[in-house]
Order: C-alpha cells, then sequence, then structure tokens
C-alpha cells in the first residue's frame, strides 16, 4: 500500500445534489451538513412533501411518481444539478448508482460522480464479465457457467455437470430479481422460462448464467474503499446471510466465527477484486462462504450498500464523509494498519410488508409511527414521519434500525430491546417478523446460513397466542379506544359550532330510564367478541364498565399517550391508534389488531354476485395466460402481475369462464382494480 | 351567579327513606321500559329476524350517529290501553343526532301487530310531527307498517287529529323546508303508501320494503289480478319504473346508511343566537333529588334543593325572592344555556300568580327557554281570595304562559291539579316537551278532595232527604272515587295516552332538559305577543 501524500490538494465541493430519495438520501444530507456542503434534494411528485425535501437546503422537481419518469432521468437529473451549481452527485444506491450512462453524463457535464470510475461500473455490470475478470485476477469463484451460448441445452447440460441444486441467473439481474433455485432437471425448462422473462421485462436483456447453488453457504461481504492516488482499504466484513427471496433483512458486523486468517484472506481477496477492475470509491465484494471456510466471488457492487451503517459502528469511520472525501480526490483518511473492530453491529430493515403472506409488500399511510430513543448505541435511518404515505412507486423500506454492543450477545439484546419499542401502523410491517427472527435460538446460537428463514419458518413464524385474559384486556382497551376516539372526533367536530355546549355533542350513548351503554363487534384472530361499554357519570367524572364473555370490566379511560387505562384497579398505558376502523394495540412483542366490524352494506351491484379478479396491489401486469371466453379450471394461473419486485400469478378462484380481461402486459394496474371478468360455472364448486 | 347552598343532610333517617322510596318507583319504571323496549313477542321478533330485518330499536340505533343520545318519547304510549299488549303503542319516536344534526325519527315496531297503527299509534306519530314542527327537526320514518289497524278503524281513520294528518303535516313540514325522509323497510300499505310518496327523498329495501295503495289480497278481491307482493310494489318496481322511490338499498343497513347521506346533502346550519356559556356540572350530585322528594306526597320540600341539582353549578339568580314566596322565579343555565325556571313551592297566590306572570313576560322579552318545575295542588280558594281576585291574577299568569313564544319545558316533579296546572304550562300551553316524574300526580283536583267533594254533595242530598249517613259510610262511598284518582292519576296511565312526551327518571332531569333545549334550538326563538292582561 502506498503511503499518504500530503501534496494532494483538497478541493472538496460546497455543493452536492443527492439523486435519490428516502432514507439514503436523508442519510447522505446529514453527512453533508456536517461537513459544511450544501444539499440539494430532487424529487418526484409522490415526494413533494417528503423528508429529504425538507431536509436539503434546495430541492428540484424532476418529474411524476414513477422512478423511470424522475429518479431515473438521467437528463433531468443533470439539469437540477445545472441549474443549482452543484458540483457533484450522490447516487446512493439503487436508481442511478451503477449506471454508466449516468457517470458518463457528469463527465460530460464537468459534474463530480461520487461514486467508482465508468470502467468499474461496466466491468461489475455484467456479472459473467465480472467473474471472468476475477477469474483471471485468481479471485475464487463458485463453478459455474457465464459462456455466450445462451441456447437452453447448453445451459442446462452446464447444470447437469455441476449437479442439482443449481442457480439460474440474469448476467444484468440484481437484488433478488432473475433469480430462481433449480432442484431438480424436471423444474429448468420452466425456470429457465420465467427468469428470461424477468430480466427481459426488469433489464431488457435476457443473458444468463448458471452456478453451483451451495446449500448451506453464509452471504459475507467485504466492504472496501479505494481513493484515487492507488490506496486501497478493507473495513472488514458483513454477514447479510438472513435473506427472504434474495433480499436481506437482518445484517451484521463482524462476521460471527470469523477467524483472523479468514478474515485477512477475505480481505485480501477483495482489494484484489477492486484493484482488478482499478476501483474507486465506496465496494463491497460479496462472496459465498461454505461450511468449510472456502469462499466464492459472487459479484462486486459499485455502491454504497445498504447496510454500510453497520460497518460504520464497528469502525467508528462515516463511510459517506470518505465517500465524498475520495471524490475530492483526497487520500483516504485511515490506512489499513489504523482501522479495527470495536464491538458488534445488527442491522434490521424495517418493511411495510405483510411477513405472513410471503412478504407481499403493503401501501398506505404511515399513521402511527413511535421508534427508539436514539443514541449512541441506536440508530435509525429513515426518510418517512408519521402521516407519510408508503406508496407503490418505490421501495417498502420503512426504516433501518441499527444498534451496536460490546459484543454480538449484548448487540442482540440490544436489538431485540429496539424493535420491542419500534411501532408502525396503518401499513402491516416486518416488525414482529423480526423480532421472533432475532429471538430464534438459531439465530442467537449463530446458526445462520442464507436459508435460514425457509430452515427455521416454523421456529419464526410459530404464533404464541395470546392468554384469554390477556387478549380480553386487550379487547376492552380497544373498545375503550374506539369509544373515546370517537368521542373526541366529535367533541373537536362540534365544540366550534353554534352550540358547543349542546348534550348532543357528547356521543355517551344517553337514551331515557337505561343506562348509556355503546355495543361494538370485535375481530380478534378471526374470533368475534361482542362488547357492551357502560357509561356512568358521576361529579367524579365518567367510569365505564365493560362487559365481554359475560365479564365485567370497572374501567377508567382517558386518551393521554395514546390510551391511559385503570382496568379492575390495574394502571397501564397503551400505545395504540385506529385507522378505517381497524385498531393497533402496540406491544413489545408486535402490533395486536382489532377489528371494528362495520354494518354489513350489502353487495352494491347485484350483478357482480360471481365477481371479478381483483389486483391484490399496484403493479404492472407481465403475463396474460388466458384468453377472452377461455374456459378455465380451478387455480389455473390466469394472469402474472409484479409488484415490489416480486411476480404474483392470479388464479382462477373456480372452475368458469374468463368474459373480459381488463389489461394489457405491460400496463400499469392499482391495488384493488379488476382485472378481468370472471363467471364460475354452475354447480360444482 | 348565586350558588343555591344545599341544606339536606343525605346522611338523615328521612333522606335515606325518601331514596329508598323513589328509588324503588324508578327501578319499577326501569323494568316496565325494559320489558317494552323489547318490542313484540319473542316468536314475531324471531320472525321478524328471521327475514333479514333489523329489529326496529337497532335499525334507530344504525340510523344514529354513532353513540348519540337518544331522547326516546313516549315509552309507555299505550300501557295497559288495549286488551292486546302493544308495547310502546307499536311505533318508536324520538330526536337523535343523524349526521350531526338533531332529527325526529319515527320508526314502526312490525313486531308488534304488524306495526298497524292503533288510535294511539297515530297520536304518537303525530306527536312526533308536532315536535319536529315546532322545533324545525328533519323527520326520518323508518317504515314497516301494516296501516291502519282495521278494528279499529272508527278510532284512526276518520277524525282531524287521525291517520291523514300525517300526511298532511308531511305535507306542510316539506312547505317549511322541514326535510322529511322515508325508508321503506317493509310494508307501506294503503294510506301507508303516502308516507315514502309524500316523503322528500325516500328509499327502499330490496325484497323487504313494498309501497302500495292495495295489497294483493286486496287487488285480487277487487280485479281478480294475481301478483306477488315484491312485483306490486318492491324495490326494483319503484326505483326502477315508479319512481315513488328514490334510492335502492341491499338491506336494512344500507338503507339506514344512505338515509344518513341524505341527511348530510341538507346543507341545514343550527344556528343558536342565544348567550351560550360553558357547562358546568351541578355541586350536588343529581342522584340526590331521590332523597329530597318526600314519601308522603302531603308533604312540602324546597323546590330550590332540586333546582340545585338541575342547572349549572347549582347558581341561581332568584326574582323577586321574598315577594309571593309559594312561586320560586329566578335565572339559572342549563347545559350552558341560560333559562328561566318557574317552580311551585306552595300554593299558588294572586301574588305568586302576579309574579310568574312578571317573571315569564321577561324571559319573552329576552328570548330566555322557560323551565316549569310543576308541583301544584291549584290556586288557593276562599272568599277572602276569591275577593282578592285570584282568578284575574290567575289569568294573567295563563296568559303570559299561554302566549310566550319562548320554548316551555315542563317537568311534573309532584302533583299537578287544576287550574295551576294552567299557570304552569300544562299540556294543553304547547311547552315543546313535558315530562313526568314517576312520584307525580295529574288531575283536575286531588283524588281525596274529589271524593270530599263528591261525598258533601252525596250528603247533602241525603241530610235533605233525612237520611242519615254513617262515616263508614261515608268512606265507603269515597274510597273507589280515591281509588279512580289514584289510578287515572299516575303517570303510567297519563304516559299511556299521551297526556306527556314519557315519565324519566329524576336523576336524568337535567340531562332531559338539556339535550330538549339544545333541539328546540333548531327553530329561531320568535317575538311574543301578549295577550290582554286584567289588571
Amino acid at each position: 500500500m502506498s503511503t499518504q501524500n500530503h501534496n494532494i490538494q483538497s478541493k472538496m465541493f460546497t455543493k452536492i445534489l443527492i439523486a435519490n430519495r428516502g432514507e439514503i438520501a436523508c442519510r447522505i444530507i446529514k453527512t453533508a451538513k456536517k461537513m459544511g456542503i450544501s444539499t440539494v434534494a430532487v424529487y418526484s411528485d409522490a415526494d413533494q412533501n417528503a423528508l429529504h425535501v425538507k431536509m436539503a437546503d434546495e430541492a428540484v422537481y424532476i418529474g411524476s411518481s414513477p422512478s423511470r419518469e424522475s429518479y431515473l432521468k438521467t437528463d433531468r437529473v443533470i439539469q437540477a444539478a445545472i441549474q443549482t451549481g452543484a458540483q457533484a452527485i450522490h447516487p446512493g444506491y439503487g436508481f442511478l448508482s451503477e449506471n454508466s450512462e449516468f457517470c458518463r453524463l457528469c463527465d460530460e457535464n464537468n459534474i463530480t460522480f461520487i461514486g467508482p470510475p465508468i470502467g468499474a461500473i461496466e466491468a461489475m455490470g455484467s456479472k459473467s464479465a465480472a467473474k471472468n475478470i476475477m477469474e483471471a485476477a485468481n479471485v475464487p469463484l463458485v463453478p459455474g457457467y457465464h459462456g455466450d451460448d445462451q441456447s437452453e441445452t447448453t445451459i442446462k447440460a452446464a447444470a447437469d455437470k455441476m449437479g442439482y441444486p443449481v442457480l439460474l441467473k440474469a448476467t444484468a439481474g440484481g437484488g433478488g430479481k432473475g433469480m430462481r433455485q433449480i432442484w431438480s432437471a424436471d423444474e429448468f425448462s420452466e425456470g429457465f422460462d420465467a427468469v428470461k422473462r424477468e430480466a427481459l421485462s426488469s433489464f431488457g436483456d435476457d443473458t444468463m448464467l448458471v452456478e453451483k447453488y451451495l446449500t448451506q453457504p453464509r452471504h459475507v461481504e467485504i466492504q472496501v474503499f479505494c481513493d484515487n492516488h492507488g490506496n486501497t482499504v478493507y473495513l472488514f466484513e458483513r454477514d447479510c446471510s438472513v435473506q427472504r427471496r434474495h433480499q436481506k433483512v437482518v445484517e451484521e458486523a463482524p462476521a460471527f466465527s470469523m477467524s483472523e486468517t479468514l478474515r485477512a484472506q477475505m480481505g485480501e481477496a477483495a482489494i484484489k477484486s477492486a484493484q482488478a477492475i482499478g476501483y474507486q470509491g465506496a465496494g463491497t465484494v460479496e462472496f459465498l462462504l461454505d461450511v468449510d471456510g472456502s469462499f466464492y466471488f459472487m459479484e462486486m457492487n459499485t455502491r454504497l450498500q445498504v447496510e454500510h451503517p453497520v460497518t460504520e459502528f464497528i469502525t467508528k469511520q462515516d463511510l459517506v464523509e470518505w465517500q465524498l472525501r475520495v471524490a475530492a480526490n483526497e487520500i483516504l483518511p485511515k490506512e489499513q494498519h489504523e482501522l479495527s473492530i470495536h464491538g458488534h453491529a445488527f442491522e434490521a430493515r424495517i418493511y411495510a410488508e405483510d411477513a405472513n403472506n410471503d412478504f407481499l409488500p403493503d401501501t398506505g399511510t404511515l399513521s402511527f409511527i413511535r421508534t427508539p430513543v436514539e443514541n449512541e448505541f441506536v440508530r435509525i435511518d429513515t426518510g418517512v414521519c408519521e402521516g407519510d404515505e408508503v406508496s407503490v412507486f418505490y421501495d417498502p423500506m420503512i426504516a433501518k434500525l441499527i444498534v451496536w454492543g460490546e459484543n454480538r450477545e449484548k448487540a442482540l439484546k440490544r436489538l431485540t430491546k429496539a424493535l420491542s419499542e419500534y411501532h408502525v401502523g396503518g401499513v402491516k410491517t416486518n416488525v414482529e417478523f423480526l423480532t421472533k427472527l432475532v429471538t430464534s435460538t438459531p439465530f442467537i446460537e449463530e446458526n445462520i446460513d442464507t436459508s435460514f428463514i425457509e430452515k427455521h419458518h416454523d421456529d419464526i413464524f410459530s404464533d404464541t397466542p395470546l392468554s384469554n385474559a390477556k387478549r380480553d384486556t386487550e379487547l376492552v382497551k380497544s373498545a375503550l379506544y374506539i369509544l373515546l376516539e370517537q368521542q373526541n372526533r366529535f367533541t373537536n367536530k362540534y365544540k366550534n359550532n353554534a352550540d358547543p355546549t349542546s348534550p348532543w355533542n357528547t356521543y355517551n350513548a344517553w337514551q331515557f330510564n337505561d343506562k348509556s351503554l355503546h355495543s361494538l363487534s370485535l375481530e380478534y384472530a378471526g374470533e368475534t367478541y361482542d362488547v357492551n361499554v357502560e357509561e356512568l357519570t358521576s361529579t367524579q367524572g365518567t367510569q365505564y364498565v365493560v362487559t365481554l364473555n359475560d365479564t365485567k370490566y370497572d374501567c377508567i379511560a382517558n386518551l393521554k399517550n395514546g390510551l391511559l387505562t385503570t382496568i379492575n384497579n390495574h394502571k397501564s398505558s397503551t400505545m395504540i391508534s385506529i385507522q378505517d376502523h381497524v385498531v393497533s394495540i402496540y406491544t413489545p412483542t408486535g402490533t395486536l389488531s382489532v377489528n371494528h366490524i362495520q354494518p354489513d352494506l350489502g353487495d352494491h351491484d347485484s350483478n357482480d354476485a360471481h365477481g371479478g379478479l381483483i389486483a391484490p396491489m399496484n403493479g404492472t401486469m407481465v403475463k396474460i395466460l388466458v384468453e377472452t371466453g377461455e374456459a378455465v379450471t380451478k387455480d389455473q394461473p390466469l394472469v402474472i402481475m409484479e409488484a415490489m419486485k416480486m411476480e404474483h400469478t392470479i388464479r382462477a378462484p373456480d372452475n368458469g369462464t374468463v368474459d373480459t380481461i381488463y389489461y394489457n402486459e405491460g400496463d400499469m394496474v392499482d391495488g384493488g382494480a379488476e382485472l378481468l371478468a370472471f363467471t364460475a360455472s354452475e354447480g360444482e364448486s | 351567579m348565586a350558588k343555591i347552598v344545599s341544606k339536606i343532610n343525605t346522611r338523615s333517617p328521612e333522606f335515606i327513606e325518601n331514596s329508598e322510596h323513589m328509588l324503588a318507583q324508578v327501578n319499577d319504571l326501569k323494568e316496565k321500559v325494559a320489558d317494552i323496549k323489547l318490542g313484540g313477542s319473542e316468536r314475531s321478533r324471531n320472525k321478524h329476524l328471521a327475514r333479514g330485518k333489523l329489529l326496529p330499536r337497532d335499525r334507530v340505533k344504525a340510523l344514529l350517529d354513532s353513540g348519540s343520545p337518544f331522547l326516546e318519547l313516549s315509552q309507555l304510549a299505550a300501557y295497559k290501553v288495549y286488551d292486546d299488549n302493544i308495547p310502546s303503542a307499536g311505533i318508536i319516536t324520538g330526536i337523535g343526532r343523524v349526521a350531526g344534526q338533531e332529527c325526529i325519527i319515527v320508526a314502526n315496531d312490525a313486531t308488534v301487530k304488524g306495526g298497524t297503527y292503533y288510535p294511539l299509534t297515530v297520536k304518537k306519530h303525530l306527536r312526533a310531527q308536532t315536535i319536529a314542527q315546532e322545533n324545525n327537526l328533519p323527520c326520518i320514518y323508518l317504515v314497516d307498517s301494516g296501516g291502519a289497524n282495521l278494528p279499529n278503524q272508527d278510532d284512526v281513520f276518520p277524525d282531524k287529529e287521525h291517520f291523514g294528518r300525517i300526511f298532511f303535516n308531511q305535507a306542510n313540514m316539506s312547505a317549511q323546508a322541514i326535510p322529511q325522509i322515508a325508508v321503506v323497510m317493509g310494508s307501506c300499505t294503503a294510506g301507508g303508501a303516502y308516507v315514502p310518496a309524500m316523503a322528500d327523498e325516500s328509499i327502499i329495501v330490496k325484497e323487504q320494503g313494498t309501497i302500495f295503495l292495495a295489497g294483493p289480497p286486496l287487488v285480487k278481491a277487487a280485479t281478480g289480478e294475481v301478483v306477488s307482493a315484491e312485483d306490486l310494489g318492491g324495490a326494483d318496481v319503484h326505483c326502477r319504473t315508479s319512481g315513488v322511490a328514490d334510492h335502492y338499498a341491499q338491506n336494512d343497513n344500507h338503507a339506514l346508511d344512505i338515509a344518513r347521506h341524505a341527511i348530510e346533502n341538507l346543507n341545514r346550519v343550527k344556528s343558536v343566537s342565544i348567550d351560550v356559556q360553558p357547562i358546568q356540572k351541578p355541586d350536588y350530585s343529581t342522584d340526590e333529588i331521590y332523597g329530597i322528594v318526600p314519601k308522603d306526597s302531603k308533604q312540602p320540600f324546597d323546590v330550590r334543593e332540586i333546582i340545585a341539582r338541575v342547572v349549572d353549578g347549582s347558581e341561581f339568580d332568584e326574582f323577586k325572592a321574598l315577594y309571593g314566596t309559594t312561586l320560586v322565579c329566578g335565572f339559572a343555565r342549563i347545559y350552558g344555556y341560560p333559562v328561566g325556571i318557574v317552580a311551585n313551592n306552595g300554593i299558588l297566590f294572586g301574588e305568586s300568580a302576579q309574579k310568574g306572570a312578571h317573571f315569564i313576560q321577561l324571559c319573552a322579552q329576552r328570548k330566555i327557554p322557560l323551565v316549569f318545575l310543576q308541583n301544584i295542588t291549584g290556586f288557593m280558594v276562599g272568599q277572602q281570595y276569591e275577593a282578592g281576585g285570584i282568578a284575574k291574577h290567575g289569568a294573567k299568569m295563563v296568559t303570559a304562559v299561554a302566549t310566550a313564544q319562548v320554548p316551555k319545558f315542563t317537568v311534573l316533579i309532584g302533583g299537578s291539579f287544576g287550574a295551576g296546572n294552567y299557570g304552569m304550562c300544562g299540556r294543553a300551553y304547547d311547552p315543546r316537551f313535558l315530562f313526568m316524574w314517576p312520584n307525580a300526580r295529574i288531575s283536575v283536583m286531588g283524588g281525596e278532595q274529589a271524593a270530599g267533594v263528591l261525598a258533601q254533595v252525596k250528603r247533602d242530598q241525603k241530610e235533605s232527604r233525612g237520611e242519615s249517613w254513617s262515616t263508614e259510610e261515608e268512606s265507603t262511598f269515597k274510597q273507589p272515587i280515591i281509588d279512580d284518582y289514584e289510578h287515572q292519576g299516575h303517570p303510567y296511565y297519563a304516559s299511556a295516552r299521551l297526556w306527556d312526551d314519557g315519565v324519566i327518571d329524576p336523576a336524568q332531569t337535567r340531562d332531559t332538559l338539556g339535550l330538549a333545549i339544545s333541539a328546540s334550538l333548531n327553530k329561531p326563538i320568535e317575538d311574543t305577543k301578549f295577550g290582554i292582561f286584567r289588571m
């Protein structure tokens, strides 16, 4: 490694543009502010009031909500930089971060691209080309076929030769897209078609490669950094083995059970990889680590990774600051011998998704957000606030929760505690799933590989039902909250009208010669409960007698920081919210959902008895598998939709006929839209 | 304002005894009401539910804003009046909030004789409409009725205040821009067909609601045509073909939801142009009223103790406190609204009547609603008082009460006898609402007095014929008269016949008045023009 050269002149920027959104844009702005650099944000229609726009010194509108109309519009981003006089562009991750064309445009306009040189992006942009380069540089590779002959026969022959399971990948793919495991020769053909289709629609390139699929590999990646003066360091490893659908959910640094020798070997291999392509800036070299300690190069990500904060925690470095310094032509802030590992860090990615339904992304308004307190051990990287929308247009990640501890055990305890304090309402989230995951025995005992979630599915998804007593208490609280919240809403609504003191404004269910009685039907975990709440008003105030399952509860309740209750002389404070008649109770072990059942208003379209098929979420119509008028059998795939990087097959609910198809392949579809008209055949079902 | 300082000791034996006595009457009332609120027989209720219909009280609940108070009227209507048990006269009426507005709701109970109209059903329906008209409240009719009760047609159909008046009222209220909304949730036969037809907007439930002038049996009898009820007058006919109904509902809940939207779209704004102050709870618990009213109705009590448990902050600025002391008059607030209170504290003398007339004039001039707390055995009698002009003094008070245009509210908290009933705004004097406590009694005079008068007449006749009449014979003669008066003067008897708007738990007096006053303010208070006061 070359020594520092003190003659090098820094030309640190005074203003940069961040060509990204969400948490990463916010995170970059923070470092820029710390360094006294002005920031320019860009935004789409959906992001007009987004946090990154508020945090930046300036913001430029670059187009409508779909990212291809805004955040992927290279010319508009460049134009925004020119217009605001930004000297450099930080691309964050995703979007334009690994787009060599954009890099070139920056160059042409004399704007510094905060990232690697064009050549490095191009070299790593194609997975097969990258492997050839690495092979030449003696970086170990997983056995596989990366050839130009793309015929199914050739690729299948290669797969047959290395033995199943194998992994089929789109050469241009990434982020879990265009990738599929094939477990036997019989499955090959179907998988081959699916990956090709996905690759073509996502990347416009259906070149594929096939690799040996390791059954118990860990995903361990090395953070490297290179400056423009030949200095290269590695900032140790991150273990990102815990993945669902090939997307990381929990990452940690350092990796567990790493010997110093292995760490040095992998670090050196990563540096070799970076040097092989003349790398500059921040990069990550991903390896598969086999149980026997052998490791194979997977790919190199030529950008700042989502999970970079765990590295920042254990190295006490600010990687964005490093990126800015390197881009400003400075030498690396530290040499290898100055870097060491301090303690242990975890990152948990909090997503709007339904872990119990195949991690289907969810969208909606974040009606409620309460987070653990940030301090020297707990860090939250987020780009949203309460009231913001998780839209269909972008990644459904809500936040990254990063914690540090003196060792893995202590860090894990902090992570568990912090997750118990992370509450989000309005959308389904994976917080409960993450909690179960990180508290599961195999996770604690470091029994982890990339198929962790599938392998320990039963552990992680086991549902410990509430005790009846606990359940009833939560139902009582829900009922009280629904009433108080409703009364509060009415009171606020009428307190400024012409009749502010009217007893009609109290909504206490008053009636003659009878109790003030509210009746509610609540649904919890598929069961319906009838709850009666009697209001008793005295000079002391209002008391409630709640009747549920023939048991009476004496209660006092107030809306204060959620709900303050005294139930049978037991005082407690509950974090709670309501949206669309669903009450969310936030507990340390997860969120309970209690549905306030509304009157059945009947089926509004009597002709709709058989129903159409409804899009489960916003997305794109990828493939239509049937024709108008076609007779189909129950569960037959009808259409394939793609949303949030995943394909979803819509199947026939019954034997019947497809009457009309309302969309064409490639059309954007709104969640809840009727996709096709379907008539079930008479008789059997 | 001046506070009323209560002199009641809630630990005294009298208080406890009184409390127990009143509580027993209140509990009896609540038991009766609970039974009445079940509606028709279990069998007919089950049949109703099996058709996929909601019970009428559940309909009302679903129509109202969630948690809205419901100021139900005349729960005891038709109680023990007919040979058949007709709970609530087969019709539920009351005031509740719908989409933030106080509305009159009239809901037939089809589980009671198919919702047919007995004479008192008609009377109750008309009373609800009168309240709507007097207080400018939108009307929502939840119709599920077979029309006039045929065996009783002579007391239902022909007269001025009979069935036809319902539609007369609908037309005239509509003319006064008081919205008329009908929801057809069952039969709407013959005259009943005019409820939706005369409504501003009407909603009908598919496969449940039917509207026709003559039902299938009558059609067959008249013309031989055989047709099903649904084809004759169902939702499809009336929403698609005839245009008799405007909105097509899938089920009861849907229909009520549409009715709520109809109210939302009225573009009505309640404007209250009286001085409203923040609410203060009374300093004393309202259920202490139980212990204040003596067990023996002949015993007097200070009505200020009642006022202290009804008005805001127990504050009461008394008018002419030292003059005509048997009538207590003064200013107070209930739920922030200014009120003038006129309350009996003994028999009415000439002075008290003049004071009352003066005070009513003040309130009418200032547009302050009047609350009458009636506990009156009558005006003072005797030569001295007749000579003192008690009749003309009483007439002044009656004139003032009769012509005052401010909203008036009357609560019978004890006796209501003779001309005292007139001066204290009895039913005939058009109070917006009139309620009775369960201990109250109403009749032309007390049972004892009536029996005494009749016994005296009898004794005179006997004596003129030279016959003797023992005191035993006299008391045997008097007892049935006393019993009759007691029976007919009882609040249940009165309420069953719609002489009031309901018998209420005294502890609910404050809430009841607050709700009633607020509802009355939907109509702007008019100027008063008094008649001639005989001086």
